[in-house]
């Protein structure tokens, strides 16, 4: 079985939605334990495992498009860090609790408009995963909007310091809404969306959190960076050493 | 750093389902209202356990003084005669 990425387009395209979540529930799943809260403790929790639970809906439709036998468990585990198509924002460290909640805020405002439109996907499959996982990421967006307006609104210290997270994670929003091959070819064929659409509404949900939380919109950064077409930085390696190394010392281990 | 025990405390109420009563379950620490519901749903609502739910500030709440529980309950001891137990009941009617 080889363990590379998905040349077809269209499994190409739910590979991809399918490893930011998968990647992001990683992530958030590192906070366990260590929130500044009990109530956070959970609910960063609750976050990741809906993340998680897309993931694996994706990842199996993905596998199923690709024809060539690989489950979730497949495509999750037995894939190097140059075959994963996340989005390089969501492989970005938690930092603290504020550049992890900016994070999330940025990349629920993405998924609620994506969600949104994939429900027409001509993909039927796809197009029922995202129904469901637009209820899980509404609320994943008000819970993330509230506490980024809670911070940028609250003491200078707070204010300051969730500006910063906003500042420093800003350039990695730019491949969000920015199509490439895979995005026109998807949107021709019916079966993704249209990227501008989602910028333009992505755009109005951040402007308004953002206007409430007198945060400042940074500017829009000239480097792209694509974690979708498989460039990541040095983190994302680490973060999948990690969630693969069971899977790999103990192949189909089951509970 | 702050923890969230500095936080005021807010009691949780969850409605199971559509014609019930919203029932105490316990209780979360939240900096404002939204932030409590928030806890709430995150806290007591994982496993499908409500349809509704209430919180409310725990310094809301007037409470009895339990010093006042004599005064306060041991009068309704014998007052048998309140208890609607003295009426033959129709076999037709089901939820009394």
């Amino acid at each position: 079985m080889s363990a590379a990425g998905i040349d077809d387009p269209h499994g190409a395209y739910v590979l991809r939605l399918a490893d930011s979540n998968l990647v992001l529930a990683q992530r958030l799943g590192e906070w366990i334990g260590h929130a500044p809260a009990l109530e956070e403790d959970l609910g960063l929790a609750n976050t990741a495992l809906d993340l998680l639970g897309q993931a694996r809906l994706l990842l199996t439709h993905a596998g199923d498009l690709e024809g060539r036998g690989r489950d979730e468990d497949a495509l999750a585990f037995l894939r190097e860090e140059r075959d994963y198509r996340n989005v390089a924002l969501v492989e970005q460290p938690n930092g603290d609790f504020g550049d992890t909640i900016v994070r999330q805020f940025l990349y629920d405002a993405w998924q609620v408009e994506l969600y949104g439109r994939l429900g027409a996907s001509r993909d039927r499959q796809l197009a029922a995963i995202a129904d469901k996982a637009l209820k899980e990421s509404n609320y994943h967006l008000r819970f993330s909007a509230g506490w980024v307006v809670r911070l940028g609104d609250g003491t200078p210290e707070s204010h300051e310091r969730v500006q910063g997270s906003l500042d420093r994670l800003w350039p990695w929003t730019v491949e969000l809404c920015e199509p490439d091959d895979i995005d026109h070819a998807m949107l021709a064929a019916g079966v993704g969306v249209d990227l501008a659409a989602v910028r333009a509404g992505w755009d109005r949900r951040v402007d308004r959190t953002l206007s409430e939380a007198t945060l400042v919109r940074p500017a829009d950064h000239p480097w792209r960076w694509f974690g979708k077409r498989g460039q990541h930085g040095e983190h994302l390696g680490r973060l999948l050493a990690e969630m693969q190394s069971l899977h790999r010392a103990h192949p189909g281990a089951q509970w | 750093m702050t923890s969230s025990n500095d936080w005021p405390l807010y009691e949780v109420f969850i409605r199971a389902r559509g014609g019930l009563d919203h029932k105490h379950v316990g209780s979360i620490h939240a900096t404002d209202e939204r932030m409590a519901l928030e806890h709430a749903r995150d806290v007591y609502t994982r496993r499908q356990e409500g349809v509704s739910i209430w919180v409310v500030r725990s310094s809301a709440i007037v409470a009895s003084d339990p010093s006042d529980a004599e005064a306060f309950f041991e009068p309704a001891r014998d007052k048998v005669y309140r208890h609607p137990t003295f009426y033959d009941i129709p076999d037709e009617v089901k939820t009394l």
